[in-house]
């Protein structure tokens, strides 16, 4: 334990005299050619903010125009955009909206934030490690991801069929995303997911080597904090399906620039090819924008019921097999592509049994609670929202995971309903949760609780008010991907739009308690959290020193699968 | 631990990251020729099925054997858009013994002033039919280029397999749809 001590030392540079721990680059050379996990994390969490008020900008677009029947804003944005407004223009914008608002939400809000943010910054330190395996790729992966986004937003100014920019979803299935989008925005738009993805690999890549390489002296993987498990597991399946999306898209681009035939039948290529390939990347996707956040949740509930977490291996292993299996169920979102029975049978199945480590999951939430000792501080509630609302969006995972009932509900609102809430709150949430545990440690100051649970109140009304009557429209056969709708489905659309604007309003309450933070936030302790706070990021000072562990810390072998630093404050 | 450096295995780990990352890449493409394989294998989607003269000839005798009933082929033609082709199916619909080969036509006139060269792409509706649905002859094997305003008869020699009998997926088809759609031939490179 004494090494443990002398990290602290380390830090105090008064007793010291000469010591290069806290010894920071200038400006330029921080911050543009960073090699500092935490200066890089600290990035990442910037960039993902900016990204997401961009992403829920357009999605608040969206809402206006889907307040009411009928296309009302979106010939303003057509021209705005320095377009011709016109029918097909308009309702091109509308297919150019849709796709920037879910690639930016998934490739440069949720990834960046959870994986490049929050694992940047803490898989290191709750491993006890100084820094990551490659400090110089995690600066490539950043900045291939910030080059990505440029080259999606560029491609919104250029050409893309109907009118300016990509409007090809999400998917970018073919034919749509080949012969049915001419020029320029389609190519920017791809070659975004090139440079992410390239970023991302290199990222996991960094990441895996990290945690199996480079934990302190005692750190047994089975002694793992979740957090550091869900990031191994996300890089693994980053690793494993990210190269078979820069595949399918790389065949589109072929196919749309250099006359191959792989996703066009008249010269022998299957369009259905491209989903099956697409998937097989896209539905581990959306467990890799998951997991950490389980990994999040589980460091939270276990720090706020002042009990270590129920069932650690369970947990561990249960993200393990979610990964696994994650990777054999990508036909549940082809169901209507005239899977015959027998295949549907299979992946109806094998979808429903994700269930059961996902229950794992929130059931051994639930334990660590039971009979904890409850502190309901911000990260806690935003972490209980969490599990209330990824429940949800988990049981309208179950119910569309039918093959038959998927065949009535396929590319309805109900399924923009379920994904929203996995996504929208389980991911958001989980973000939410973690950025408020985790923001006195990072800045070294602490936000206001009050703002924090007006925050989540405020967002939580609002984010069920979006969502939640998009049940009952996609039920009613509402067609997502559509900016109009019959007259019949105007009340529940107009209902989701008043949720977004209570959302966009909580919003305000986030922003405004951030920057109290930093400009009066009362200085962070150590661990502000108290004593169910047991990962050794909280045995540093906050925020921690530039570079930390110098001196690796020994994990005892007690049972416990933490050491607790014994210290006395850094900061005296 | 203690023979390696640090650093090299750190090299070492995420060298062999890279190679499931490759390895995952090359499949990605690699999908490309199994998919078409594995369509063929078992008419998975409704591919159809290519066969030999012998094979109809064993198939004729097996259905005679078994005593096969009929069964009824209805044909579609559909192109391409921008295709500027007229095709259309000599005859809507076929009543036809299982296991027997039958010649159905169709046809294409190419109602521009250019000679183009199309290709058909095809596929039969029940999907579950396309692993029975043999083709020995078909103008789809091959490229068709047409004068300006030439117009041709082509034909299909088919049977469909008796084997399907055996099939409970295909208890109750009672019409099986072969569907032909022209597309305009990508040049040659």
């Amino acid at each position: 334990m004494a090494t443990t001590a002398d990290t602290f030392q380390a830090h105090d540079d008064h007793a010291h005299g000469h010591h290069d721990s806290d010894h920071k680059p200038g400006f330029f050379a921080r911050w543009f050619m960073s090699t500092n996990h935490k200066d890089i994390g600290t990035l990442y969490l910037i960039f993902a903010i900016c990204a997401g008020i961009i992403g829920g900008g357009i999605s608040g677009i969206m809402r206006a125009e889907l307040a009411h029947p009928g296309i009302q804003y979106l010939g303003w944005w057509v021209s705005f955009m320095g377009g011709e407004a016109n029918f097909d223009a308009n309702l091109h914008m509308w297919n150019v909206l849709i796709t920037a608002h879910g690639l930016i939400m998934v490739f440069f809000m949720v990834m960046p934030a959870m994986i490049g943010g929050f694992g940047n910054w803490f898989v290191p330190l709750m491993i006890g490690a100084p820094d990551m395996a490659f400090p110089r790729m995690n600066n490539i992966s950043f900045w291939l991801t910030v080059a990505g986004f440029c080259s999606l937003m560029f491609s919104t100014f250029v050409p893309g069929g109907t009118g300016n920019g990509a409007g090809i979803g999400w998917t970018a299935y073919a034919p749509l995303a080949t012969s049915g989008s001419q020029g320029p925005a389609v190519d920017f738009a791809i070659f975004s997911l090139h440079l992410a993805g390239a970023g991302s690999i290199l990222g996991a890549i960094n990441f895996i080597t990290t945690i199996f390489n480079m934990r302190a002296p005692g750190m047994t993987l089975h002694k793992m904090p979740l957090f550091v498990w869900s990031v191994l597991v996300t890089a693994f399946l980053l690793l494993l399906a990210l190269p078979v999306l820069a595949a399918a898209i790389t065949m589109l681009i072929t196919d749309r620039n250099f006359g191959t035939t792989f996703f066009d039948a008249s010269g022998g290529g299957d369009p259905v090819l491209y989903q099956h390939l697409f998937w097989f990347f896209g539905h581990p996707e959306v467990y890799i924008m998951i997991l950490p956040g389980f990994g999040m949740i589980s460091q939270i509930i276990a720090t706020f019921s002042k009990k270590p977490v129920f069932g650690y291996l369970g947990m561990a292993y249960a993200m393990v097999a979610i990964g696994v299996v994650g990777f054999v169920v990508w036909a549940h979102h082809m169901y209507t592509t005239g899977l015959d029975v027998n295949t549907k049978m299979y992946f109806t199945a094998a979808t429903m049994v994700i269930a059961v480590p996902t229950g794992v999951k929130i059931f051994s939430w639930i334990a660590t609670m039971w009979g904890g000792s409850i502190e309901f501080r911000s990260p806690m509630v935003w972490a209980i929202g969490m599990i209330f609302l990824f429940t949800v969006g988990g049981v309208t995972g179950v119910y569309l995971a039918n093959g038959g009932i998927d065949d009535v509900v396929h590319d309805t609102y109900f399924v923009v309903a379920h994904f929203h809430y996995v996504l929208s709150m389980g991911a958001v949430f989980s973000l939410f949760a973690g950025f408020y545990y985790w923001f006195p440690k990072m800045s070294g100051r602490m936000h206001s609780e009050l703002l924090a649970h007006l925050h989540f109140w405020v967002f939580f009304i609002g984010v069920n008010v979006i969502f939640f009557p998009m049940h009952f429209l996609g039920l009613q056969g509402m067609p997502r991907r559509y900016p109009d709708y019959t007259e019949a489905y105007a009340h529940w659309n107009e209902v989701a739009t008043v949720g977004y604007m209570i959302m966009a309003g909580s919003m305000v309450i986030f922003f405004v308690n951030i920057i109290y933070a930093l400009i009066a936030g009362k200085k962070a302790a150590d661990n502000p959290w108290g004593e169910g706070a047991t990962t050794l990021e909280w045995t540093l000072s906050s925020p921690p020193p530039f570079h930390q562990f110098e001196t690796l810390p020994v994990i005892e072998d007690d049972g416990h699968h933490h050491v607790h630093g014994h210290g006395g404050p850094a900061h005296a | 631990m203690a023979s390696v450096a640090p650093q090299n295995r750190n090299v070492r780990t995420a060298m062999i990251a890279a190679v499931f990352a490759l390895a995952m890449l090359g499949l990605g493409f690699a999908a490309v020729p199994l998919y078409r394989i594995f369509c063929q294998v078992t008419g998975f989607g409704g591919t159809t099925m290519r066969a030999t003269e012998s094979d109809a000839d064993l198939a004729e005798r097996l259905a005679r054997s078994a005593g096969a009933g009929t069964i009824s082929i209805r044909f579609d033609a559909s192109i391409d858009r921008g295709m500027p082709w007229k095709f259309a199916a000599a005859q809507p619909t076929q009543q036809v013994a299982i296991g027997q080969r039958n010649l159905a036509f169709y046809t294409a006139r190419n109602t521009s002033d250019h000679t183009i060269t199309g290709q058909a792409s095809f596929n039969v509706e029940p999907e579950q039919a396309g692993k029975y649905f043999n083709k020995i002859q078909c103008f789809c094997f091959t490229e068709q280029t047409l004068r300006p305003g030439e117009e041709v008869r082509m034909p299909v020699l088919y049977y469909v397999d008796p084997a399907a009998l055996k099939d409970p997926n295909m208890k109750g088809v009672e019409q099986i749809t072969l569907s032909y759609t022209f597309h305009q031939a990508k040049d040659p490179s």
